[in-house]
């Protein structure tokens, strides 16, 4: 039968697709971890992290400086761009998804200002919330980030019942620039440490070490559930919100998780790397333009795709002013605004003809 | 069953509907018509559960609409957009599988192999099947508007809501669409509730229509009872006009401009001019013209007027486009033509004018018959032919436009008979000729004239004008004949 055939051969699609991109993931990883201001051979990498993660083989040939470096360096500096990227990826294809806007992100909406606004309160003023510990910190970025996303949405709403993409942005921009503002009176009031502040606000992933590793990771897996559980109500609300309460979905609900896991996502990615923009709006775009728009793999390629962007960002910016480094948050602006500007323009182009 | 009973409904607290009931049956499509703002979308709003009911009720087989839970509506009501909203790249096949999703169950909602053949059925149905795999944002309007159509469909609903469906599309699109749902309808015992914005459409496809009108419910029964022309115009405030359709047993609604176009002018008239085998009567502007002409048949707008004269052994495979033909060689344009052909001379042409009414008639009676004693009479086509145009000036009604030629035919009769001739067969007198023709045309502007029989003014003068100007061309026949022989 050939919808059979079809259908198996679908299925192969995605497994060889799958496989395909978390291959690209492990070569981009260890190319990530092997250079450097001291480059480190590509097999001495493979040996180093086969003895210390998985306990494979020994690390007798091996100088225990590059051992130092990778496992305390380079390899938490990758792992952290990889989670960053997937972060802002999976929560970038979601506001898409749901605001039907494919110029969102969490950049654009503002809810990447907002959780700076959260961290960097943190940070200068010293709070710390009970029982949480070192979680305080992305935890305020997440709340901070969800209050942005709701008061940008319910703003927009205001201005235009139907939520056009323009009107969103709009907000989203107005958002930012006031919340970057209270940033600035901030850092202004409390102190000198201007130039960590702004480095850390540009967007990094360097010298942060284990510890933002596992600040992010449990938010990027409990972001990751929350929004595959509503990966065919996406689909539907891509359609529109009406078009999705015809079919059955439960609006209210779907929307509130999304939002939540988007939030959640965004806000942790912000905690440990500062403001990155552009990745969010960049990869789900570009995996859509290959793979499509079902949410159901659009999501987790999303995720790897942004993972393995972000790495090679931060290779980049390892390498372009070397020996000094350029906070990787300027070099996805740079690529990211121009790209925005062409989805702009063809998003309008569209709309134009049909 | 769907019913709805005395429901009203709104936005902050305005209602936009007003205590509206009728119910929805089984295998039957009901159409909602009215005006912008009537409450339309706000009936369908209530109907999918989007609105709650200020007061009064809706039930689908006596459950209340507020009863179900959002999974559990999605599987009975099913609602076709107005228009699908732009989105980002699915495939057909994706979307169509959306309409599914009230049938998913657990926590991975996976599809079943029943899910499959229903999404694959409804494409076949509904003609996208070939489209499967293709991008929805590659497709034309009208094959968007089908597979949003099967994935409603594939809800498998008891009940399907359209926002003017055939918004936006094309005519052939708008037909198709129509089509294939008033199938599923007869063929499912499916419900179909319609917004239709386009009344002839809502008069060929609905069983029953109801209309609104600033929230309230105007009328409600099947399309003839529905479409009536005063009803009509109250409520869309525009001139139109109801009659029958010319193939189907429905109404047809006309339109009409409320600013005259380019009135013509009234003092120009017919001018008739004799041109190598023909005559022609050009009037000055288009005429509504009732005629048995070969060309211009039935009622037509015509400006120019053939009477050609063939010869008596003329024979024509397909007499229509070699006439058409000719007519196309000597400049005019067929569509806004009347034409007849005559084995008379048009020579012989008579003309009489009285009062409002102009007769321009070419006769020859070789072949008088007597309608009363024509069944006794072998059929054969033989050259005899009294050509009538008629000119009136003023609007006709068309039991005007059947009247004028009753009595203009009457008029020929008794010509006929006053002049003796005789139907050579059955020995009597005759009333026509076997192959005659009659055309009236009307300026349709100035007074409405109503009836045309001979007790009204009209007819008068069309009895006066026929009979005048047929005795003038029997008189001239005759000349000629007789000074022939």
């Amino acid at each position: 039968m050939p919808k059979r055939s079809i259908q198996t051969y679908s299925k192969s699609k995605w497994t060889f697709s799958y496989i395909a991109m978390l291959l690209l993931l492990a070569v981009v990883a260890a190319l990530g971890i092997s250079v450097g201001s001291i480059p480190i051979p590509l097999f001495h990498v493979i040996k180093i992290i086969g003895a210390n993660v998985f306990h494979l083989g020994s690390l007798a040939t091996i100088d225990p400086t590059e051992s130092t470096i990778v496992m305390d360096i380079r390899f938490p500096r990758v792992l952290l761009a990889l989670l960053v990227g997937g972060s802002l990826s999976l929560a970038g294809a979601a506001f898409q998804g749901l605001l039907k806007n494919p110029l969102a992100d969490p950049y654009t909406l503002g809810v990447s200002s907002g959780a700076s606004l959260g961290a960097v309160s943190v940070i200068f003023f010293g709070i710390q919330l009970p029982f949480v510990g070192a979680y305080t910190l992305p935890i305020v970025s997440i709340i901070a980030g969800f209050v942005t996303l709701v008061g940008v949405i319910v703003f927009a709403r205001l201005v235009q019942r139907n939520l056009t993409v323009e009107t969103v942005i709009l907000t989203g921009i107005l958002c930012s620039s006031f919340l970057g503002a209270l940033i600035s009176l901030i850092i202004a009031l409390t102190g000198d440490e201007l130039r960590q502040v702004i480095g850390w606000l540009l967007g990094s992933v360097s010298m942060r070490g284990w510890a933002y590793v596992n600040l992010i990771a449990p938010f990027l897996i409990l972001g990751l559930l929350l929004l595959l559980a509503s990966a065919r109500e996406l689909n539907a609300l891509s359609f529109g919100q009406q078009e999705a309460r015809h079919i059955g979905v439960n609006v209210k609900r779907h929307t509130m998780s999304v939002l939540l896991g988007a939030s959640l996502l965004t806000g942790a990615a912000v905690a440990v790397s500062g403001t990155i923009g552009f990745v969010g709006l960049l990869i789900p775009h570009m995996v859509r333009m290959i793979w499509g728009g079902d949410h159901r793999h659009l999501l987790p390629l999303s995720m790897i795709a942004g993972g393995i962007f972000l790495v090679v960002m931060d290779i980049v910016s390892r390498l372009i002013v070397a020996p000094s480094e350029l906070p990787i948050g300027v070099l996805t602006a740079i690529i990211g605004s121009p790209i925005f500007a062409f989805i702009f323009i063809s998003y309008r182009r569209k709309k134009g003809t049909s | 069953m769907i019913v709805v009973n005395n429901a009203s409904g709104g936005y902050d607290g305005t209602k936009k509907v007003n205590s509206v009931s009728f119910q929805a049956k089984k295998g039957k499509l009901t159409g909602i018509i009215g005006p912008n703002g009537s409450g339309k979308t706000t009936l369908v709003k209530m109907i999918t559960g989007q609105l709650p009911c200020m007061e009064g009720s809706i039930t689908i087989d006596g459950t209340a609409i507020s009863d179900f839970s959002s999974k559990e509506l999605a599987k009975i009501v099913a609602v076709l957009p107005q228009h699908g909203e732009n989105s980002f790249d699915f495939s057909v096949q994706e979307v169509v599988a959306l309409g599914r999703y009230p049938y998913y169950k657990g926590l991975l909602k996976r599809a079943t192999s029943e899910d499959e053949r229903v999404v694959r059925d409804v494409m076949n149905i509904t003609g996208v099947a070939h489209l499967a795999s293709q991008s929805i944002a590659s497709l034309s309007g009208g094959e968007r508007q089908r597979v949003l159509l099967a994935k409603a469909l594939a809800q498998e609903p008891q009940l399907l809501l359209l926002d003017e469906p055939t918004n936006h599309l094309d005519l052939s699109y708008q037909v198709k669409l129509m089509d294939t749902l008033k199938e599923r309808v007869q063929q499912h015992e499916l419900t179909v509730v319609a917004i239709l914005h386009d009344l002839n459409i809502a008069s060929l496809y609905c069983d029953d229509i109801l209309l609104l009108h600033e929230g309230k419910m105007m009328a409600h029964g099947t399309p003839s009872e529905m479409m009536q022309t005063q009803v009509l115009q109250d409520v869309y405030r525009t001139q139109l006009h109801v009659q029958g359709h010319p193939v189907e047993a429905k109404p047809l609604i006309a339109l009409a401009p409320s600013t005259q176009q380019n009135v013509p002018n009234q003092h120009e008239s017919v001018t008739m001019e004799q041109k190598g085998d023909h005559l022609c009567m050009q009037a000055p502007f288009l005429y509504k013209t009732l005629s048995s002409a070969l060309i211009g048949e039935g009622f037509s707008w015509a400006h120019t007027f053939i009477n050609r004269h063939v010869p008596k052994n003329y024979a024509c495979s397909d007499a229509k486009q070699e006439f058409q033909d000719y007519i196309e060689q000597q400049r005019y344009s067929s569509d806004e033509t009347v034409g007849m052909m005559t084995a008379a001379f048009i020579e012989d042409v008579g003309v009489a004018s009285v009062n409002n009414v102009t007769a321009y008639v070419t006769a020859g009676v070789g072949n008088a018959c007597d309608a009363s004693r024509a069944w006794q009479q072998p059929t054969h086509a033989a050259p005899g032919t009294i050509n009538m145009f008629l000119f009136i000036e003023g609007t006709l009604t068309d039991a005007a436009f059947l009247q004028a030629m009753m009595t203009a035919t009457e008029a020929k009769s008794a010509a006929l008979r006053d002049r003796g001739v005789r139907d050579e067969q059955a020995q009597t007198l005759a009333t026509g000729t076997t192959t005659d023709c009659v055309s009236v045309a009307a300026t349709q502007q100035g007074k409405t004239i109503h009836y045309a029989g001979t007790a009204t003014a009209l007819g008068k003068a069309i009895g006066k004008a026929v009979y005048e100007a047929l005795t003038q061309s029997l008189a001239h026949y005759d000349q000629r004949v007789g000074t022939r022989s």
